[in-house]
């Protein structure tokens, strides 16, 4: 297949995920070109572009998706069901909001050049030692990376060496993110209250508010979904990723291998959790906010309905599941607030019930079915030449 | 160059797992500079071994010494304690009194699981326990002996020589015809020699097996019996089973277990003629 030149070797057989990328690709393309390049080279044909609002919630969608894989990794390929990811998306998007905030300068509605408005509402001195460095990017993106890793560091450590497995994870994840939720919302904390940061200017001296840099974010959001899905495919097609999944399903057996269980569910954790930081902080751009919310259990509980809905331990499926559940969300939160949280119950049930493996695994019935048919055609065939 | 490669190896040295997750090691003993040490000729040590589960007593000041190369069965009535001894020896049960050495210097009571496993004690689990979900050969490729720490295993690739290792392993368990069918679907006897297989990738010091044959044929059981003895020599192996059959086609030592301690230890002619034994096991 001339497809696979595009693609590194270990991920010739992963078919979903060539599709997925591709039409990653092209998208982006589009978006590119007629977004991008037409308006600034050719302005009397802008016409033709799409809307921004509309990349823009694209872009958001790709950040989910790559929160989504996230989970997947943890939850599909190793058996952590955590119900806490949205927080290491959260932290990611704080630590990108602080260095959003920096940007804001002395053009708050108080003008003081040191002090965000919600210090100086406050009545705040100085700026507390934990904002120090937000004003370099660099540091920041450092700190995208590590603050969710730490996290997620320190709880593994803990819980994985202690051996908790199952339900009493998922309860202790759920806490965790519970937790800082309600430090989150304290004045105290220095991270703006209930509600959280805001009115951000610019990123890296280019306003927020223009197109062309609304496209960028989405170009990169794009580049970071595919980046994101490349790596996770290469570490779950290793030997590691085979022992992960070996873990999943017999965590005797692989210690008594000689596999130290905990290192593993202690790096696939950090990995998970670090990719999830990444997806918070190109969400927090283009929606404008970050607040306490996006740690409510409810969110992470959500995430895992959509891997589930897609399909766990494929990847691509909590790609599709992320794409599919977030515009039907955009969609009936449009049309019908109040049946939402009804309609994402029920298509979990449904899913539950009738598509144990997600969307994908459907489509893999549907594949084998008619692979099986080939089959059958072919032994008649055979039949009837002999 | 010479400072690119120093550089090189000075990267590699601080990404290496026990580097990394240095904390995480809890003080348990390290293997490195703690050889096995057998100048006694006696590989394993159990000595006055107690195990309770809420005040039942599973194993009752339980001696045994396995020599290197010998080839033991133990056998014992259900509930005798066969396998939490097993337990007790690669540290998934932690004994409340005696003590276990592996050779004369480690002491396994001491040592976490894959310490024990990486040491040199492989283990076949009573009811085959396999990866469900990988292909024959995976498995095999998963058990084989060598660094299994987290970052090397995320960028290893097999070598011709491992290869070999894995087909030479797949033909002496017979499966070479289904190496890359998913491990769920092999019968109850294919497992169990999937996972004797596993346990010979793992090239251990000693052996233990936990009744190999449950579900065999009898051809099947024939070429258990075989593969097993070949092993004895290179490495220790014990076995426990309940086929009598089969224990006397490849014993010559037996333990009888029962309620948690040694009742009789000798041949099989001896162990079969003991008074005790045949009140307890063999005569009813
Ligand atoms: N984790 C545990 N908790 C409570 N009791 C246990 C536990 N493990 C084993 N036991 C008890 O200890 C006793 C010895 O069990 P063990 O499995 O060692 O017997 P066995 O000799 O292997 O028997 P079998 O021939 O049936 O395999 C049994 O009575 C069992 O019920
Ligand atoms: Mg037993």
């Amino acid at each position: 297949m001339i497809i696979n030149r595009f693609f590194p070797q270990f991920m010739h057989k992963d078919t979903g995920g060539k599709w997925l990328l591709s039409l990653l690709a092209l998208v982006t393309i589009i978006v590119i070109i007629f977004n991008f390049l037409i308006p600034l080279l050719l302005p009397e044909m802008s016409a033709l572009h799409m809307p921004t609002y509309m990349v823009t919630l694209l872009g958001k969608y790709l950040c989910l998706a790559l929160l989504a894989i996230a989970l997947d990794l943890v939850w599909g390929y190793c058996g952590i069901l955590s119900l806490g990811h949205a927080a290491f998306f959260a932290l990611g998007g704080y630590a990108m909001g602080m260095y959003l905030m920096r940007q804001i300068g002395d053009r708050g509605v108080y003008g003081n050049p040191e002090l965000p408005d919600f210090m100086v509402f406050l009545n705040w001195q100085e700026l507390p030692w934990y904002w120090i460095g937000f004003d370099s990017f660099a540091f920041t993106a450092l700190m995208i990376l590590l603050v969710p890793g730490l996290l997620a560091y320190v709880f593994g450590w803990m819980t994985f060496r202690s051996r908790v497995t199952g339900v009493y994870l998922s309860i202790m994840t759920q806490a965790m993110t519970y937790a800082l939720m309600l430090a989150f919302f304290r004045n105290e904390m220095g991270l703006g209250g209930n509600n959280g940061l805001t009115d951000f200017k610019d990123i890296l001296g280019f306003s927020l508010q223009s197109d062309g840099t609304r496209i960028i974010i989405f170009s990169l959001s794009a580049l970071a979904l595919a980046l994101g899905y490349i790596t996770s495919r290469f570490i779950v097609e290793s030997k590691l990723g085979k022992t992960v999944v070996a873990i999943r399903d017999a965590e005797l057996r692989t210690r008594f291998i000689g596999y130290k269980v905990e290192d593993y569910k202690l790096w696939i954790f950090v990995f998970s959790a670090m990719l999830a930081g990444v997806a918070g902080a190109l969400y927090v751009p283009q929606v404008g906010i970050i607040n306490p919310g996006e740690f409510s259990p409810i969110n992470s509980i959500e995430l895992a309905i959509w891997v589930a809905i897609g399909g766990r331990g494929t990847l691509f499926g909590a790609v599709i599941g992320a794409l599919l559940v977030n515009y039907a969300k955009t969609y009936f939160t449009g049309a019908l607030p109040e049946f939402w949280l009804f309609a994402l119950g029920t298509l979990f049930i449904v899913s539950t019930l009738y598509l144990p493996k997600g969307i994908v695994g459907l489509f893999e019935r549907i594949k084998n079915k008619n692979s099986d048919q080939n089959k059958q055609a072919e032994n008649k065939l055979e039949e009837k030449t002999a | 160059m010479n400072t690119l490669t120093q550089v090189k190896h000075k990267f590699q040295d601080v990404l290496r797992r026990d580097r990394t997750f240095n904390h995480t090691l809890q003080g348990m003993h390290s293997i490195q500079g703690n050889e096995l040490d057998i100048s006694h000729k006696t590989v394993l040590y159990l000595e006055d071994v107690s195990v309770s589960f809420d005040g039942f007593q599973a194993l009752n000041k339980l001696s045994l010494y396995i020599d290197d190369g010998e080839l033991r069965c133990i056998i014992g009535p259900n509930g005798a304690g066969k396998t939490t001894m097993m337990d007790v020896i690669t540290g998934k049960t932690r004994p409340d009194a005696g003590t276990v050495y592996f050779g004369q210097t480690m002491d396994l009571t001491q040592m976490a699981e894959h310490d024990i496993a990486t040491a040199g004690i492989g283990r076949k689990f009573q009811k085959p326990t396999i990866f469900p979900e990988h292909s024959v050969w995976e498995n095999l490729e998963l058990a084989m002996k060598t660094d299994k720490g987290v970052w090397h295993t995320l960028f290893t690739v097999l070598t011709s020589e491992q290869k070999d290792r894995i087909e030479e392993v797949m033909l002496t368990i017979g499966l070479q015809a289904l190496c890359y069918v998913k491990a769920e679907l092999l019968s109850h006897g294919q497992k169990q020699w999937l996972e004797i297989g596993m346990l010979l990738m793992q090239d251990p010091r000693v052996l233990l097996v936990d009744e190999p044959v449950a579900g065999m044929t009898h051809q099947e059981m024939d070429r258990t019996a075989e593969l097993l003895t070949s092993l004895a020599g290179k490495h220790s192996v014990v076995v426990v089973e309940h086929d009598m059959d089969f224990v006397r086609s490849i014993a010559n030592q037996v333990t009888v277990l029962h309620e948690g301690s040694v009742l009789a230890e000798g041949t099989m002619d001896e162990v079969q003629n003991n008074q005790k034994v045949i009140e307890v096991y063999l005569g009813e």
